[in-house]
C-alpha cells in the first residue's frame, strides 16, 4: 500500500444552486480500503463522487485525492456513475463499451496500421480487455449487444470499463441499485474481490448496507448536511444516526447479522421510493 | 427533362439497363451525388442513433425549408441560406444540450418549438415571395435528376470535410454519447462534443438537402443506420453496413426512377423503408435473448456467490 491517503476531505462545504448540500464534512479513505457511501436519497452521496473527481468545487474547506488535488489524478480513478440501464436500442456490445474505458477519450481514430509495433499494441489492448471482462465475469455475454443483457450483466460490464486502465481508485455509484438480490450479493463479493487482490481502494455508493457487510471495512454515512465515518458497529446505531438525523432513529439487528435502520426521516431501507424514482428516470429518458 | 426520355423501358438484362442508364450525364451526377449524400449521411445518422438524436436530425433537416425559401426571398444564393439555417437551428439546438440525462424531456419540448418556428418561419417567407417560389416541390422533395457539376464538387468537397472531422471526435464522441458522466471524468469535453456533433450534422443536411431536399434527407440520415444497427452490435461491421445499405437505397430508388414516370425521391425513401422493414424483420428472426426471459436469475449469478 502506497502513502496517504486514497480520498482525505477537511472541512469541506458544498453548495449546488446557492444551496448547501453538506458542510463540516471532515473524511478519509486509506488507500485500498473498501468503504460504503450511505445516506438517504438527497443527502448529497453523489455530489461527495463529484466533489471527488473535481467536477464540482469546494464551497469552503479542502480536499485531497491519491495525494493531490481533486480531478489531477482522475485518469487513475475508475469511475461507474449511477445508471440504472441501458436504454434499449444501445446497439454495441458488451466489449465495446468496456474497450471505452481504455482508449474512449482518445481523439482521432484506431487506423489498423501496419507494422509489428502497431500490431502487438493492438493485441495487449485487446488482451487487457479480455481480461477484466474475464475477471468481472462476463465472457460468456460481452460480445452480445449490451441492451440485451440483464441489469447484473451490464452493472458487470460497466465495473470492467471502470477497471480497465488499472485504477488505484474505484468510486462506483450505487452499482447495487436495480438489481435483484442475489445479483447483488454477487456484485458486492466481485467488488469485494477486486478490492482485496488488486488492492485498489473502492468508494461505493450504496443505498442499502446488508449487502456489502461481509466486505466492508468503514462507512461513511450522510445525513443532514453532515457526515460521519467509522465501522458498521460505530456508525449505525441508534445513537450516532439519531444524532445525525437529528431525530430518533432506531437500528435493529437480524438474527442473520442484517441491519433495519427504522424512523430516520427518508427511510434508505424503504424500497419503494427507489422505485419511484427509477420510473421517473425512465420517463425522463422516453423521447 | 423527364419528357425527352420518352419512357425508358427496363429488359431483364440488367447489364444494358446499367449501361442505358449511364448514359446520361444527369444521371451519372445523380448517382454520383447520391452516393456522396448516403455515405455522410449514413455514417452521421448512425452516431445520431447512439446518441438517441433521430428528433434533433429532423428539426434539422426541417431547418432547410425555411434556409431555402428565406434565401429565394431575400434573392441570396440558395446555398447560403441552407448552410444559414441548418447551422443556426444546429446551434440553438445545442444550446439546450444537456450533458446529464435526466433532461431529455425539457430537450424534447425545446426541439419541437425550435422545428415548429422552423416550419412556421418557411411557411412566411414562400407567402411572403408571392407564391410563385420556383421550385417548392425541388425544395422539399428534392432534384436528385438535376445536379449541376458543380453542385456535385461542392456536396464532395463538404462531405469530405464532415467525415474526416467525424473520425476526428468520433470516438470521445461514442465515450460520451455512451457515458457522459464516465467521459466527462476522464476529461473529454462532453458538452462541446455535443454541440459540435450538432453543427457537424446541421452542416451536413444543409449540404444533402440541396439534393435530396428537405423532406427526403431523413430516409437516409435513419434507415440505413438504423437497419444496421439492428442487424448487428459490432460496431465497425454495424458502419459498414450503414454505407453499404445506403448506397443500395440510393441506386436501387434513382434506377427504379430511371424506368418509371414518378419522381426518384418516392422510390429511395421507399428503398430505405422497406430495407429497414426488412432488417427489422430479419433481426428479430436471428436468435437471441429476449430481455425479460429469464432475466437476472438465470444466467447472472454462479451457485457459490450466493453464498458469499
Amino acid at each position: 500500500m502506497r502513502e496517504g491517503s486514497a480520498i482525505e476531505l477537511e472541512d469541506a462545504s458544498v453548495q449546488l444552486a446557492g444551496r448547501a448540500v453538506w458542510g463540516e464534512v471532515s473524511i478519509s479513505m486509506a488507500r485500498g480500503e473498501f468503504v460504503a457511501l450511505l445516506g438517504a436519497n438527497g443527502s448529497g452521496k453523489s455530489t461527495l463522487l463529484r466533489v471527488v473527481l473535481g467536477a464540482l468545487a469546494l464551497h469552503r474547506g479542502r480536499v485531497r485525492v491519491l495525494g493531490e488535488r481533486a480531478g489531477a489524478r482522475n485518469a487513475a480513478i475508475g469511475y461507474l456513475p449511477q445508471r440504472h440501464s441501458f436504454e434499449p436500442g444501445t446497439r454495441l456490445r458488451g466489449v465495446d463499451i468496456v474497450r471505452l474505458g481504455l482508449d474512449g477519450d482518445r481523439w482521432g481514430l484506431p487506423l489498423p496500421l501496419p507494422g509489428r509495433a502497431a500490431r502487438s499494441r493492438r493485441r495487449s489492448a485487446r488482451e487487457r480487455v479480455a481480461r477484466v471482462i474475464e475477471d468481472v465475469g462476463g465472457g460468456r455475454y460481452a460480445d452480445r449487444a449490451i441492451d440485451e443483457l440483464s441489469g447484473g450483466e451490464q452493472q458487470r460490464l460497466l465495473i470492467a470499463q471502470a477497471l480497465v486502465r488499472d485504477p488505484e481508485l474505484l468510486l462506483l455509484d450505487e452499482p447495487l441499485d436495480s438489481l435483484d438480490l442475489p445479483n447483488q450479493a454477487g456484485v458486492a463479493r466481485l467488488v469485494n474481490g477486486i478490492c482485496r487482490q488488486a488492492g485498489v481502494g473502492v468508494l461505493l455508493v450504496a443505498h442499502d448496507v446488508n449487502p456489502l457487510l461481509p466486505y466492508i471495512d468503514r462507512v461513511i454515512y450522510l445525513a443532514g448536511g453532515r457526515a460521519v465515518e467509522g465501522t458498521v458497529e460505530q456508525v449505525i446505531n441508534a445513537e450516532t444516526l439519531s444524532r445525525l438525523h437529528g431525530v430518533p432513529v432506531e437500528v435493529l439487528r437480524a438474527s442473520d447479522g442484517r441491519v433495519v435502520v427504522v424512523g430516520q426521516p427518508d427511510a434508505p431501507a424503504l424500497h419503494h421510493d427507489r422505485h419511484m424514482q427509477s420510473s421517473l428516470a425512465a420517463q425522463g429518458h422516453a423521447h | 427533362m423527364r419528357t425527352e426520355l420518352a419512357g425508358p423501358t427496363a429488359s431483364w438484362n440488367l447489364a444494358s439497363d446499367l449501361s442505358q442508364l449511364l448514359e446520361y450525364h444527369f444521371m451519372v451526377n445523380a448517382l454520383l451525388a447520391g452516393s456522396v449524400a448516403a455515405v455522410t449521411a449514413g455514417l452521421l445518422g448512425w452516431l445520431m442513433l447512439v446518441r438517441h438524436e433521430t428528433f434533433a436530425g429532423h428539426t434539422l433537416a426541417v431547418m432547410a425549408f425555411p434556409g431555402a425559401s428565406g434565401a429565394a426571398l431575400l434573392g441570396a444564393p440558395a446555398a447560403a441560406g441552407y448552410y444559414a439555417f441548418c447551422g443556426a437551428g444546429a446551434l440553438a439546438l445545442g444550446s439546450s444540450t444537456q450533458a446529464r440525462q435526466g433532461s431529455f424531456r425539457q430537450r424534447s419540448a425545446w426541439i419541437g418549438s425550435v422545428q415548429a418556428l422552423a416550419l412556421a418561419a418557411g411557411f412566411l417567407f414562400v407567402s411572403a415571395y408571392g407564391g410563385v417560389l420556383g421550385d417548392l416541390e425541388g425544395l422539399l422533395f428534392g432534384n436528385l435528376l438535376g445536379i449541376a457539376d458543380g453542385q456535385l464538387v461542392a456536396l464532395a468537397a463538404l462531405a469530405a470535410l464532415t467525415l474526416a472531422l467525424l473520425l476526428a471526435i468520433g470516438r470521445p464522441l461514442l465515450f460520451a454519447s455512451i457515458d457522459p458522466d464516465a467521459a466527462s471524468a476522464r476529461g473529454v469535453p462532453v458538452r462541446a462534443l455535443a454541440s459540435a456533433f450538432l453543427l457537424l450534422l446541421g452542416i451536413a443536411v444543409g449540404s444533402i438537402s440541396q439534393i435530396t431536399g428537405v423532406l427526403l434527407v431523413f430516409s437516409l440520415l435513419v434507415a440505413p443506420a438504423a437497419s444496421a444497427q439492428a442487424l448487428t452490435p459490432r460496431p465497425v461491421l454495424s458502419l459498414a453496413l450503414t454505407v453499404v445499405l445506403g448506397l443500395l437505397v440510393v441506386w436501387l430508388g434513382l434506377g427504379i426512377a430511371y424506368f418509371s414516370v414518378y419522381p426518384p425521391g418516392f422510390f429511395v425513401a421507399s428503398v430505405s423503408f422497406a430495407i429497414y422493414v426488412l432488417a427489422r424483420a430479419s433481426a428479430a428472426l436471428l436468435p437471441r435473448r429476449a430481455s425479460d426471459e429469464g432475466d437476472e436469475r438465470t444466467l447472472d449469478v454462479q451457485p457459490d456467490e450466493l453464498v458469499a
